[in-house]
């Protein structure tokens, strides 16, 4: 019998009291967007804790919520899910083993990964032992993901790959990736692609890391040379791969409303939340200004509608009243939002936006996330395309002209100096 | 509005859609202009017939509510009337209703069961606008003098206040804020007509000289108002923005069709991208308007602790997001969107409204601040 979501949360309440670490104050409160810039050490032993957290989340029997059982999961709801994060608040947890590895990765394999393959790297990715990236983007594709250049060629009962991928996070530190790439040329974009399995640390890979305008290193371009995969770690159908594909860009968007996913309510990673604005407010000395409460209400308002749109179309999805493409729009909303919540803590510090010391708390950092603002609108798709999608699946109007859509890819213009 | 309804809430909802659909259509609604009561007093008893007004009261009270919650259920009709543009003092008849019926004495019963047959409806007078640094020194003012309340002072915009045979009063007294229950023939009430940018609803300006009455018209405590203020702003907002939502629904509808249907330069005004990207970005605001008073209503019907700043977030975002949606609809509609033929106007008459009642959103978002605020320090 399937636990009910009460006794799962006091089950889950007692563990994490009894065994994780209430964070500091600094620790939860600190703006989000500028991630601190680690030495590679520290990044290390930070992961290295990650994992024994996880493998400690494992052996309770909660990680995995809504992984089925027969693969190391609770075989649990979004609900259960829900009921975790509300619980995991101020406690120490795993957060950067949970997306990627989880999901995306971990909910395409369930998805569309052969039983072989879900037994050996769902558990794995559940007990922490497997960290996993998307090598998905590449430098020349922009929002045109399907326009994949990397290439897979059959080798007997092998593929060689080689190509570029890139804005993939936490590469360096990563054990396996899952990659889209070009299986056949001669017919059009979406219908020439294959999904793969590749362990990253073998040669033929090579990492370098993407310092960002306000030195976070977190993200990585991949080279990849004759990488050789065996057709036993092919994801979904040859040429088949956009199918998983757009499965694979569904649970990107629906991370914040996903029950393979652990992320305390009320905080989104890389994103200014309200409560680090409120401590902006009060770090500058300015709470009592009625501009600044205003911006902090608006702030505070675009969250609860924000966490209110997730559920009403996760909701919805799930209850098959409206079509997954529908995700679009909560990823609209979070970037949008996102990008505004950025300017209202950029306002409120002041000059300290400008120059700040350590000794401005909340507002150090403004100046630098207000840089970064457009990440939340770029990253994992940018909000032109969501745009796209909402009014032409969801909506209904007509589509965008593109001359790559009929023509074998081999054809298709790439850019202005290789036009066909 | 919520993606699922029970059966029981959708036959509800269904049926208030089509007695509206029948005696309400947008021609009638149109010429209602000139109607010095904005709507019909049948109309309105047979609505009460239909549920309208018994949903925030208690069963023992005569009322009751179809699916337990009885404000989500009220949202669902509040919603018909928005998508319907429908007239009728709605908000104020529920809000006077629920709150005879949770605080009200012996005395105040009969006013309640008229208002639950839909014989008489009820005004309600908001008292001083949301004000986050206490409450502000406007409206009226009442004294306890040889056993009677005594009340004097002015409050506008008061909506429905000319067709209503009582008026829910806020006033300051000695000990703080205190609610009266004042029937409209009393003497020393005079009622002012006010312009307004409705065309179904009245508004007027309520003046009180020395008014007089046993102090049995007091609802709750005297100088312990609070409480039943928060509960009453709470109901407002939710009701007037479920029917702001239902308006921007059927606008936004409207024009996405128009968009389809209306050809420029050769090609649909739904196949130009600059147009696309900004029906995505209505599409986006609807929905948050919806799942945001969604999640208030329920708060509000379970007595969640977040109620209070989730009734704001939504008060400000349809007010100032669902303003932005339907001026967007007029300026995709072009000309024809600012005329009195074209239908358009009724959903911006009433999304427009409802943003300037009950508190502007940013009143709301200071409402808002302040409860992050004693958040901090308890925390």
């Amino acid at each position: 019998m399937t636990e009910d979501v009460e006794s799962f949360r006091l089950r889950a309440r007692a563990w994490i009291r009894a065994n994780l670490r209430p964070l500091e104050p600094h620790e939860i409160l600190a703006p989000t967007l500028a991630l601190p810039v680690q030495t590679e050490e520290e990044e290390h032993a930070a992961l290295a804790r990650e994992r024994e957290l996880q493998r400690m989340i494992f052996d309770a029997g909660l990680a995995g919520i809504g992984f089925p059982r027969e693969y190391g999961g609770q075989g649990l709801t979004t609900d259960h899910q829900r009921a975790f994060n509300a619980e995991i608040v101020g406690y120490e947890y795993p957060a950067r083993l949970q997306a990627p590895s989880f999901s995306p990765c971990g909910a395409v394999l369930l998805d569309f990964g052969t039983e072989e393959q879900k037994r050996r790297h769902i558990p794995a990715i559940l007990k922490g032992e497997e960290i996993w990236m998307q090598l998905l983007s590449e430098p020349s594709g922009g929002s045109d993901v399907a326009a994949a250049l990397t290439s897979a060629v059959r080798d007997g009962d092998d593929w060689i790959l080689n190509g570029s991928k890139v804005w993939t996070t936490g590469a360096s530190t990563a054990d396996w990736g899952l990659c889209l790439a070009r299986t056949n040329w001669d017919v059009p974009k979406h219908r020439g692609l294959t999904v793969f399995i590749l362990p990253i640390h073998q040669p033929g890979i090579e990492v370098h890391r993407i310092e960002m305008l306000n030195g976070s290193t977190e993200f990585c371009q991949e080279f990849l040379t004759d990488v050789r995969v065996p057709d036993s770690d092919r994801i979904g159908d040859v040429d088949g791969g956009w199918t998983v594909g757009t499965r694979w860009m569904f649970h990107e968007r629906m991370l914040f409303n996903s029950p393979f996913v652990s992320i305390p309510v009320g905080t989104s990673p890389g994103e200014v939340g309200a409560d680090s604005i409120v401590n902006v407010a009060r770090d500058t000395g300015r709470f009592d200004d009625r501009c600044v409460r205003d911006l902090l209400g608006e702030a505070h308002m675009l969250e609860l509608v924000g966490q209110t749109l997730r559920r009403r179309i996760g909701r919805g999805v799930a209850a098959g009243r409206i079509s997954e493409q529908s995700a679009a729009i909560t990823r609209l909303f979070a970037g949008v939002s996102s990008a505004r919540k950025a300017t209202i803590a950029f306002e409120i510090a002041g000059p300290a936006g400008a120059a700040w010391t350590a000794d401005d708390g909340a507002a150090a950092n403004c100046g630098d996330d207000f840089l970064m603002r457009q990440t939340s609108c770029i990253g994992g798709g940018t909000t032109e395309m969501a745009r796209n999608v909402i009014s032409e699946r969801v909506l209904g109007m007509p589509r965008e002209r593109t001359p790559d859509r009929d023509r074998p890819f081999r054809d298709v213009p790439r850019s202005a100096s290789n036009r066909a | 509005m919520l993606l699922e309804l029970s059966s029981d809430q959708e036959i509800f909802r269904d049926t208030t859609a089509r007695f509206l659909t029948s005696r309400v259509p947008i021609s009638e609604v149109r010429s209602l202009r000139n109607h010095p009561a904005g709507f019909d007093p049948d109309y309105w008893r047979e609505g009460a017939e239909l549920g309208w007004t018994s949903l925030l009261v208690s069963e023992e009270h005569g009322g009751g509510s179809v699916s337990g919650g009885g404000l989500v259920d009220l949202t669902t009709i509040a919603h018909e009337f928005g998508v319907h543009a429908a007239p009728g003092p709605l908000v104020p008849t529920n809000v006077v209703a629920g709150t005879l019926s949770t605080f009200g004495g012996e005395a105040h019963r009969p006013v309640l069961e008229s208002l639950l047959a839909g014989t008489s409806v009820a005004a309600w007078c908001f008292g001083p606008a949301v004000d986050t640094d206490g409450r502000g020194p406007a409206g009226p003012r009442c004294r306890i003098a040889d056993g009677e309340v005594v009340l004097d002072g002015v409050q506008r915009p008061v909506e429905a206040a000319g067709q209503a045979h009582h008026i829910l009063v806020t006033a300051r007294a000695e000990g703080g804020l205190t609610q009266i229950l004042v029937p409209t023939d009393t003497a020393g009430v005079s009622i002012e007509p006010m312009r307004t940018a409705d065309l179904t609803r009245r508004f007027a300006a309520v003046t009180f000289d020395g008014v007089r009455l046993p102090v049995e018209a007091l609802v709750g405590e005297l100088g312990d108002a609070d409480e039943l203020l928060e509960y009453q702003l709470q109901l407002a907002v939710v009701i007037g923005n479920a029917e702001a939502v239902g308006a921007l629904q059927t606008a936004f509808d409207m024009t996405l069709q128009w968009a389809f249907d209306r050809y420029s330069f050769g090609r649909p005004l739904a196949s130009y991208q600059e147009l696309k990207h900004r029906f995505a970005d209505q599409k986006t605001w609807l929905e948050a308007c919806h799942a945001v008073n969604d999640a208030a209503a329920a708060a509000v019907d379970d007595r969640s602790p977040d109620a209070k700043e989730l009734v704001s977030a939504a008060k400000a975002f349809i007010g100032d997001y669902g303003s932005e949606l339907v001026q967007d609809c007029v300026q995709i509609h072009g000309g024809i969107g600012v005329t009195f033929e074209h239908d358009l106007h009724l959903y911006l008459r009433r999304v427009t409204v409802n943003r300037a009642l009950y508190g502007t959103p940013a009143d709301h978002r200071q409402r808002i601040s302040t409860v992050l605020e004693n958040r901090k320090e308890r925390a």
